[in-house]
């Protein structure tokens, strides 16, 4: 009946989806879901500091001896800066050139205006730009130590502790949590639509399945400047 | 009823625009939204001034032509097309702001009036399948699974009236395309170029400078034909495994 007409394959498939919005928009999705499992264990390694100063410091030793004798001492540790490196940049660059993309696709506002979308849809550009800032701030915090007032190696309790002692740095870390929260509400969601994983279905557990996420990321990662401020953690 | 209207003028393509101030008066509420607006420029027309120009072909909600903003909302108030949007979902002394879809692939004509034919050049790249035609087909050469079918039957509603555009914040075409890539490619007879429909629909609506899809729902909320949101995923699924296989 019908005649195939199958269409070469494209030269370059990488770069191909790349152009497309609908494979950038792909990038932003894997990028952004390697980093939300990267921020889950983040978050699980986090809570050791509630079993005490050994526990947390011990668990930063082995993160750094994790894979030895095959691989050398922080080898591993490298390669997963490397790989989020990869995935902020990525991600980043994509989100960047499709909003550019989107705004030039709406020059015109509507002079009727009407509130749109959720608030976490709404806020995933400035709460991503948020996001950006903070990862900043925290390295040079909690890792590099630069703007840290004890920075010592392998000791992440003493500086996690001294961090939160200045107010500033609790409500720039709070502030970014509940963003990170609100981001992931959306974006987690937002990820498997945008993979085409999502179906009738499927839609209801999904956006369940964020939302928990999204509880349970920002609760987790803010227990710890809370503990500090309120003395739980010392 | 009496009604104050804001409605978007502009001469031509270049022109600059503005929102023009009008008042009705003797509106039926079981008037339809486009003849309010007749009533409006016949009264227009006897004053010596311009009409208001707008789309509209079926006035039953079948085309898809009759495209306007109205009080912020893709074809109004009511999930329908604006023709078959009634005056008695307003109030008598209501105030209603109409403008046009707002896209940059859809430039304005004039007043309300929308350049569509990026749509067109959508369908032209895949939205369709090849076949041999002249003689018909015999009824069950091909057999169509019931799902398939309702599927397809589900898609084939939308008739690219452009409310999904207009609606969204980012000018996106997605819903559209999807409504068009689902409905062909769940069908036998649009297997054949499936891969290289969605590859070439999702190339062209990239060209026509419709911008991505950001998640926000509004289009399948804007729907007149309830095309769903999952559309666009069952798209992206297309589109990344014609890609990528
Ligand atoms: C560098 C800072 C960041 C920026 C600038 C940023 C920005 C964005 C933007 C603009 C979107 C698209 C929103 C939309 O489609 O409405 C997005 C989506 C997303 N983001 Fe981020 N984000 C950042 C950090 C993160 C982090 C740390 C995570 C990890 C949890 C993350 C996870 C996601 C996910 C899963 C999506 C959904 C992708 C999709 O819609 O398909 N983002 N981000
Ligand atoms: S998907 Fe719905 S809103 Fe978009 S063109 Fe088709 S019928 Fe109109
Ligand atoms: S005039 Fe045809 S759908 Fe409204």
């Amino acid at each position: 009946m019908t005649t195939v007409t199958r269409t070469g394959r494209p030269p370059s498939l990488l770069l191909n989806l790349w152009r497309s919005t609908v494979g950038k928009k792909a990038v932003m999705a894997v990028s952004g879901l390697l980093m939300l499992l990267y921020l889950v264990f983040h978050m699980l390694g986090n809570l050791q500091i509630f079993f005490g100063p050994e526990e947390i410091n011990h668990y930063a030793h082995w993160l750094r001896t994790l894979g030895m004798p095959f691989l050398r001492y922080e080898w591993l540790l490298w390669i997963f800066r490397a790989g989020l490196t990869v995935c902020v940049v990525a991600h980043g660059v994509s989100a960047y050139q499709l909003s550019r993309r989107d705004i030039a696709a709406r020059p015109t506002k509507y002079a009727h205006q009407r509130q749109r979308a959720t608030y976490a849809t709404r806020t995933m550009r400035w709460g991503g730009v948020i996001l950006g800032l903070f990862v900043i701030w925290h390295i040079l915090d909690l890792t590099t130590g630069t703007v840290n007032p004890v920075a010592e190696h392998e000791h992440p309790y003493q500086n996690i502790v001294a961090s939160f002692d200045r107010w500033y740095s609790c409500v720039f870390y709070i502030l970014a949590m509940l963003a990170l929260g609100l981001h992931i509400r959306h974006g987690f969601w937002s990820a498997a639509q945008t993979l085409g994983a999502n179906n009738a279905r499927l839609n209801f557990f999904l956006k369940l399945a964020a939302n928990g996420l999204a509880l349970l990321l920002s609760v987790g990662f803010v227990s710890v400047p809370l503990a500090v401020m309120f003395g739980v953690v010392k | 009823m009496n009604l104050t209207l804001r409605i978007w003028r502009q001469a031509g393509p270049d022109a600059p625009g503005s929102m023009t101030t009008y008042q009705v008066s003797g509106i039926s509420p079981d008037m339809s939204f486009l003849e309010m607006l007749d009533t409006l420029n016949e009264e227009l027309i006897t004053r010596g001034d311009q009409p208001v120009a707008f789309d509209h072909d079926c006035r039953e909600g079948i085309c898809g032509a009759c495209g306007m903003v109205i009080n912020g909302q893709a074809h109004g108030p009511e999930r329908t097309t604006t023709c078959q949007l009634h005056m008695r979902h307003f109030k008598d002394g209501d105030t209603i702001d109409v403008e046009p879809w707002r896209a940059s692939a859809f430039p304005v004509v004039k007043d309300l009036v929308v350049d569509r034919t990026a749509f067109d050049r959508i369908i032209g790249s895949g939205g369709y399948i090849t076949a041999p035609t002249g003689s018909a087909p015999d009824a069950h050469a091909t057999p169509v699974p019931k799902e398939a079918a309702d599927t397809a039957f589900e898609h084939a509603e939308c008739i690219g009236c452009g409310a999904c555009v207009a609606a969204c914040p980012n000018g996106s075409a997605m819903l559209f395309t999807s409504a068009k890539v689902v409905h062909l490619n769940v069908l036998p007879q649009g297997a054949p170029e499936r891969s290289s429909r969605v590859r070439n629909m999702v190339a062209a609506m990239d060209d026509e400078g419709f911008g991505g899809c950001t998640n926000t729902g509004e289009c399948a909320t804007a729907c007149p034909k309830g095309i769903p949101l999952t559309s666009i995923a069952a798209m992206n699924r297309q589109f990344l495994r014609a890609s990528l296989g």
